[in-house]
């Protein structure tokens, strides 16, 4: 490529260099399409909306004092209610879990069918398709938007954009409300956000995701993608050339052009060069000019394409899901097929199907009860007036079922060895702990032995709890020191 | 050399080229540059409204007068607030009513804790295992008693302390005060030893009984149990708070001994003894 500024050596700036720094936003007004991938967005849409906003009314019975919410993100309790499962903070892992677990998910449906996600289920793809279907609604398609916009200033545009914005601030005041229902008890909070009772930090939640869902799928939309998510920028690591994109088949289009009713298809392509691939699309691109980063793989301009192909009488799939390989296989005529199954997607299938096998039976074989114990260090150990060896601990029991316990406890290990729980006068060798339901039982335990049944420094000593049934349900093994023989 | 552009696209190219991958110099979008002239707006109101500049010896405050230093004294006010329902119950309250309180043994216990670390841990230890001189607080041997109500008069009057209630009895220095000689120390020496079985010399621990009962038996009772309204320890255990050795209980015998506790009544207040007392019993040894 020539350089223009060695063309001219000392002379004025060149062409090249009057590029503006910042441009203006070229404004996109997507046309309506019809056809397959069309109603699969519809159908996510729809979906995936009701699941956002009815989730928090759904009720889950745990019983007695237990909230009933099916999801409850219950911060001042520190708790999470998902159906069946309660997770205590202390299991947070759980979440990591969840999170790694979409996170390869991802990468999976991407190594497969490239950015489906951007495409039918992002947040700002749903909302943002949700903002332009009443942007329809109010101004029209396509043509009519961009003939409004040119309009001059009068009553009727007024009270369109008026509406329109209405009804997407209306929108995002929806979606804020529902987000923070999913932190406290949904009906009761309803009540209280109607009857302006709900605490301030609601409102302020609710009014920030108003603000953010208004700016982001009313006006930035596309840009989000564009300019600010990073995820789109790293997806393209995760393609190669057997992942399914939208493609543009040049070889089946080109020479485009327009074409007359009955003229002849000989010595020309099917690409009408109708440009209404470019119409629908929601970023604003040409799919004929290959693989772009704004494409986000929705295939609304495989309906268009499809669609004028069907007026055209060609057949369809001039722009379709397709992969690289294929592109080149047709060139040599050999096999053209979709490999789904391929290294790349079963090595992610294979991690997918492990984290969720360690997941569900880690769940699975969760206990409601858990026993820490902590040693006092200091004192290591008291020696006491007949002679005898007291050593401290702080033993805790986590119930985190919702009945109340009756448990036993029995020091293990050190033959004559008697315990006393801190507040009860009894010296025994097993002693009675009780806990409440969803509750830290904190007990500070002191363990006597007789300095004869002591090997000098540090002997082994276990916790041995068992159930009003008598049935032991943990051993917790720990220490007990003496002084030096 | 940011002027070539690129063939397909039009966009300027940066000049940057990889293995034939040429970086374009792909314009920003305006809103862009308009979200920078709104920070940089931010900031100066920011300046205004809040602590930014140093100055030489001071920095500008703000015009609504928040600092860090604000806010962390009114935290500390709430919490002093919170903390005072505990505070004024526990004045209220008994020290075994007190012990039997769930909730308020646990604000009590804590409270101690920290109470402690402040003003018992120089000669009691950290974790309230004593000395040679300084007994250890969470056995069972107590010198003046170890229930709650005695651990409070302890605390709150001291040992051999200025205050008027104060614990104050004295052992006779048997050597030096010339009752008994040398010899009969060694044998009440042994004497006592033998009451935990530690004695070395039986014939000198026979002798020792009847110079114990003559001398000793009054404060320290007859089987050497001790005697808590004296402050006499138990001599029949195993625990020694000046050494366990016979030297040890010759020393002792022969020059007295006697520790000084201060009085907490009146440094402390009424709460914090209290709490003191709870936590103090709750280390094992409490009776």
């Amino acid at each position: 490529m020539a350089n223009p500024a060695e063309d001219s050596p000392g002379g004025a700036l060149s062409e090249a260099n009057k590029q503006p720094r910042y441009v203006r936003r070229k404004k996109i007004h997507p046309k309506l399409a019809f056809g397959r991938y069309r109603i699969i967005k519809w159908s996510a849409l729809i979906a995936l909306l009701a699941f956002y906003y009815l989730i928090p009314w759904l009720r889950w019975d745990r019983g007695l004092n237990t909230p009933d919410q099916a999801i409850l993100v219950d911060i001042p309790a520190r708790k999470f209610y998902f159906f069946f499962i309660e997770l205590w903070p202390q299991e947070i892992y759980y979440w990591t879990g969840l999170l790694i677990l979409a996170a390869v998910g991802l990468f999976f449906v991407t190594s497969i069918a490239g950015r489906v996600w951007c495409g039918y289920a992002c947040p700002q793809t749903v909302w943002t398709d949700l903002f332009i279907y009443v942007e329809r609604l109010f101004e029209g398609d396509r043509n009519a938007r961009i003939r409004l916009d040119k309009a001059r200033w009068g009553i009727g545009k007024i009270l369109r954009k008026l509406g329109k914005h209405l009804v997407w601030i209306l929108i995002g005041i929806v979606t804020g409300g529902a987000w923070v229902f999913y932190f406290v008890d949904a009906p009761t909070l309803a009540r209280e956000l109607l009857a302006f009772e709900a605490p301030s930090s609601a409102y302020l939640t609710i009014a920030f995701l108003t603000a953010t869902t208004y700016v982001m799928a009313g006006w930035a939309r596309e840009q989000v993608c564009t300019y600010m998510c990073p995820y789109a920028r790293f997806q393209s690591a995760m393609f190669d050339e057997d992942t399914l994109l939208v493609t543009y088949r040049d070889e089946l289009g080109e020479p485009r052009g327009s074409h007359k009713k009955d003229a002849s298809w000989d010595a020309r392509g099917r690409c009408v060069d109708c440009n209404q691939c470019v119409a629908v699309c929601p970023t604003g691109i040409d799919i004929r000019d290959g693989q772009q980063l704004e494409c986000i793989n929705c295939a609304l301009c495989v309906d268009a394409c499809n669609s004028i192909m069907d007026r055209v009488g060609q057949p369809r799939g001039l722009i379709r899901y397709d992969t690289q390989r294929n592109l080149e296989a047709r060139e040599t005529g050999a096999d053209t097929r979709a490999r789904i199954i391929r290294p790349r997607t079963v090595t992610y299938a294979a991690i997918l199907v492990v984290l969720m096998a360690i997941m569900v039976v880690s769940l699975w074989t969760r206990s409601t009860l858990e026993v820490n114990v902590l040693r006092d260090r200091n004192p290591l150990f008291t020696l006491l007036s007949d002679g005898s060896v007291r050593n401290g601990y702080t033993y805790k029991v986590l119930n985190k079922s919702h009945d109340s316990l009756s448990l036993t406890l029995r020091a293990e290990g050190i033959p004559g060895a008697t315990l006393r729980v801190l507040g009860t006068e009894a010296e025994e060798t097993e002693v009675m702990i009780s806990a409440r339901p969803d509750q830290v039982e904190s007990f500070r335990i002191f363990v006597h032995a007789p300095l004869r049944a002591l090997e000098g420094g540090s002997n082994d000593l276990r916790f041995l709890l068992m159930n009003s049934a008598g049935e032991s349900i943990d051993i917790a093994g720990t220490a007990f020191v003496g002084p030096d023989k | 050399m940011p002027n070539e552009r690129d063939e397909l696209t039009g966009t300027e190219t940066t000049g940057h080229e990889w293995d034939g991958i040429q970086e374009l110099n792909t314009p920003l979008p305006r809103w862009w540059l308009y979200i920078l002239y709104a920070c940089i707006l931010f900031s100066v109101v920011y300046w205004v409204l809040y602590p930014a500049w140093p100055w030489i010896n001071d920095y500008s405050r703000g015009v609504l007068g928040w600092s860090r230093h604000v806010e962390l004294n009114e935290e500390i006010e709430e919490a002093k607030a919170y903390r005072a329902q505990f505070v004024s119950r526990i004045e209220a309250a008994s020290v075994s009513e007190i012990a039997a309180d769930r909730e308020l043994l646990q604000f009590t216990l804590a409270g101690g804790r920290s109470a402690f670390a402040l003003n018992c841990s120089q000669c009691h230890g950290a974790g309230a295992q004593g000395g040679v001189g300084y007994p250890n607080l969470g056995d069972d041997a107590w010198i003046w008693g170890g229930s709650l109500e005695a651990l409070e008069s302890t605390i709150r009057y001291g040992i051999r302390s200025e205050h008027d209630e104060t614990r104050d009895m004295a052992m006779p220095a048997f050597k030096s005060d010339e009752v008994l000689d040398d010899a009969e120390i060694n044998d009440v020496a042994e004497f006592i030893l033998s009451l935990s079985d530690s004695a070395g010399d039986a014939s000198a621990a026979e002798r020792g009984a009847a110079v114990y009962v003559e001398n000793c038996s009054v404060c320290h009772g007859e089987s050497g149990e001790g005697m808590h309204e004296n402050g006499a320890p138990r001599l029949s255990d195993f625990i020694w708070l000046y050494g366990g050795n016979k030297a040890d209980v010759v020393e002792t015998i022969s020059f007295s001994r006697g520790g000084v506790m201060p009085a907490w009544e009146g440094r402390l207040d009424e709460a914090t003894i209290k709490q003191l007392a709870v936590y103090v019993h709750s280390l094992g040894g409490g009776e």
